[in-house]
């Protein structure tokens, strides 16, 4: 017997909180691949504590989105029973590992952006988002800060890292842009009050990945050419092997308990 | 956290030790003093710990392996946190025993190479494949319930950093075992089918486990050493015999079946279990389990594909320690 | 190949305000940062701490277990720096 994916009332505000929910735990997805098989024993930890930040998030939001929507989802249901054209995440991180330095060029584009974005929703008219803000700040602050170590150490390190580290740079560049476009549905909750614009942030942003960037050595690509579809369920090929795999047990013992 | 005893005997070397040395150490040793990384120690003793705490090191290592397998499966976000975080826990533990055997002289690359070269060896019971979701609760609520039997002696062990970070482990332990309980508890009071994934994980690994915890005594050879200088302070028999009577009632509760025809229970309560086979314990342990080369390559290829990492972190604290000597120079 | 040696760090933790810090065990990093990141990522992971120090293992001067008599043995003696040395009559109160 298959397993039905859920229907999910996408009212803006669920929208919203599932976008949010969805870059947090396909990103903590990710991260948590690495677990047993990252470059030191004492990077392994890193990877894993930054896995375990997002899924935390991702519990929270999918939590809170559940209770907005007010029928029978949840958490599990969310993550575990949707198909690759019901997720909303970003296009940027459902992109695979690959090596070190592209796992830390991903989390560097998103958790600079995630950082500004977060510290603006502490402001939210929404108690909640504003509550699971002021937690979710803290860790991607961390993140940043983490990851901003490593771009430094890769693009200034040696000649390899530095080629990998550019390298990761040139091919995530166009997954950026989506981190800071809007669409109808959000622009009437950022008028409310509760929803955050991420236009203003995109100057931060830029700002400060240029000035790691520059220490690092390396460069940003000229490009503006950038992708989108995430948001609206148009994925790359990559997400639908995550979810497979992330979803296996649950998709084949219907309606069973873990 | 995973011991085994697999070290065999040092004795002879103690033959070329200044005797009054080895006798004020042994004295030190049976008041139940610690020893210190610093202290004169024989030559022996430092050999065998550096062996054991570094094979402890490696099977947290290698252990991480068959849990992560099922990381990225876990069926709900719950147990996926879980999971990371327990797994996790073990690159930890790992991390803290090379620190403690490092502090005898020998450095954490040379022993890991040595893991990676095959040559030194880790817990049997990770060469075993993690086939289903029930494995996971498995591995949990036995291997984890076997490690604690050996490990909860090991934090009062002589060496004091072994022991220091043993206790470190076993604080954070505390929730493995149960975690891992609880999910076969899931299975248990779920559908037939997940019943029945349970009792097929324990047919697995029941043996297994029970191998964990080393020969049989009257086979052993290098108890007696291990005793005397208390790294060692309960024999492979007696805590295995703790061990089965401890989860005899466990797998009673949950409805499950010891895949052991002959076990019985004696008349002092102890709970019998019928013979091991030992020859499949050589045969893991030789390098022949389901998983053995399997684990070593995953090893291997983190190992190997880090390196260009540890390495571009090495220059750039080279030339940042560089930069900083010709400004004060200027 | 022999894989080359990194730099070993010991790691000390101040667990509440208040307190000392305290040497809670050791890591392997290529310089101070990422020492004291790793050290977060490795030895808080349960809330143990509110303030780190990484000290490179190399630069702690240790005393020799071998001349523990002469560095610890003399100051056992010397029991008139401890309070209980002196007897004040009880009737004089907490002094």
């Amino acid at each position: 017997m298959a397993v039905a994916n859920v229907q999910v009332s996408e009212t803006p505000l669920v929208l919203y909180t599932l976008r949010r929910a969805d870059d947090a735990l396909i990103l903590g997805h990710r991260l948590s691949e690495w677990c047993g098989h990252a470059p030191t024993l004492e990077e392994d930890m890193a990877l894993a504590n930054m896995g375990l930040d997002l899924l935390g998030q991702a519990r929270e939001l999918y939590s809170y989105a559940a209770k907005v929507e007010s029928k029978d989802n949840d958490e599990d249901k969310f993550a575990y029973l949707r198909d690759v054209r019901q997720y909303r995440n970003l296009l940027l991180v459902e992109q695979p590992n690959g090596d070190f330095a592209r796992t830390m060029v991903r989390q560097f584009f998103y958790a600079a952006f995630a950082d500004l974005y977060w510290r603006a929703m502490m402001q939210s008219k929404d108690a909640t988002l504003a509550a699971i803000a002021a937690k979710s700040e803290k860790e991607s602050a961390y993140h940043l800060r983490h990851s901003s170590e490593w771009i430094i150490r890769l693009g200034d390190g040696s000649e390899e890292s530095h080629r990998r580290a550019q390298t990761a740079i040139d091919d995530l560049w166009s997954f950026t842009g989506e981190m800071f476009a809007v669409d109808d549905s959000e622009r009437g909750l950022i008028d409310a009050g509760i929803a955050i614009d991420p236009a203003p942030p995109h100057a931060q942003w830029l700002r400060t990945i240029t000035t790691v960037v520059n220490e690092a050595t390396l460069a940003l690509p000229a490009s503006n050419w950038m992708q989108q579809g995430g948001r609206s369920g148009r994925h790359s090929e990559h997400l639908g092997h995550l979810l497979s795999e992330l979803q296996s047990l649950q998709r084949t013992f219907p309606g069973a308990t873990w | 956290m995973y011991t085994q005893a697999l070290n065999t005997s040092d004795a002879d070397d103690r033959n070329v030790e200044d005797a009054a040395r080895a006798a004020a150490f042994q004295a030190r040793i049976d008041v139940d003093e610690r020893i210190e990384p610093n202290d004169w120690m024989p030559a022996a003793y430092r050999k065998t710990l550096t062996r054991q705490i570094s094979q402890h090191a490696h099977s947290e290592i290698v252990g991480m392996l068959p849990e992560g397998n099922w990381i990225t499966r876990a069926p709900t976000l719950r147990r996926k946190a879980a999971l990371l975080a327990k797994v996790q826990d073990e690159c930890g533990h790992g991390l803290y025993l090379y620190a403690a055997a490092e502090t005898l002289g020998t450095s954490r690359e040379e022993l890991v190479d040595a893991m990676l070269a095959g040559k030194a060896k880790y817990s049997s019971i990770f060469n075993y494949p993690t086939l289903t979701w029930a494995d996971i609760g498995t591995i949990g609520w036995l291997v984890d319930g076997a490690a604690i039997m050996n490990q909860i002696p090991l934090c009062r062990c002589s060496y004091g950093p072994y022991a220091r970070a043993m206790i470190r482990v076993c604080k954070e332990e505390s929730f493995h075992q149960r975690q891992g309980f609880e999910i076969m508890l899931m299975l248990c009071r779920g559908t037939d089918e997940q019943k029945a994934m349970a009792q097929d994980a324990l047919n697995r690994w029941w043996w297994p486990v029970l191998m964990m915890f080393g020969p049989p005594d009257k086979v052993s050879q290098h108890s007696d050493t291990s005793t005397k200088w208390k790294i060692k302070r309960f024999s492979n028999d007696e805590l295995r015999q703790k061990f089965v009577d401890a989860t005899v009632p466990q797998a009673q509760f949950l409805g499950l079946t010891i895949p052991d025809p002959e076990m019985k229970q004696d008349e002092a309560g102890y709970w019998v279990p019928g013979p091991i086979d030992w020859e499949e314990f050589k045969q893991v342990l030789a390098g022949n389990g389901p998983c053995n080369r399997d684990r070593l390559a995953a090893r291997r290829k983190a190992h190997d594909e880090g390196a260009w990492v540890r390495a571009a972190a090495a220059a750039y604290a080279e030339k940042r320690k560089r930069r900083q000597f010709a400004q004060a120079a200027e | 190949m022999a894989t080359p040696n990194s730099p070993l760090w010991e790691v000390f933790i101040r667990s509440r305000n208040g307190l000392a810090h305290k040497h809670v065990g050791s890591l392997h990093a290529a310089d101070a940062t990422l020492a004291l990141q790793a050290a977060r990522d490795i030895y808080t992971r349960r809330g143990e701490g509110l303030s780190i120090w990484v000290v490179p293992s190399s630069a702690i001067t240790a005393s020799d277990p071998a001349e523990k008599g002469m560095m610890f043995e003399p100051a056992e003696s010397k029991i008139y720096r401890h309070p209980t040395f002196y007897d004040v009559p009880e009737e004089v109160g907490h002094m």
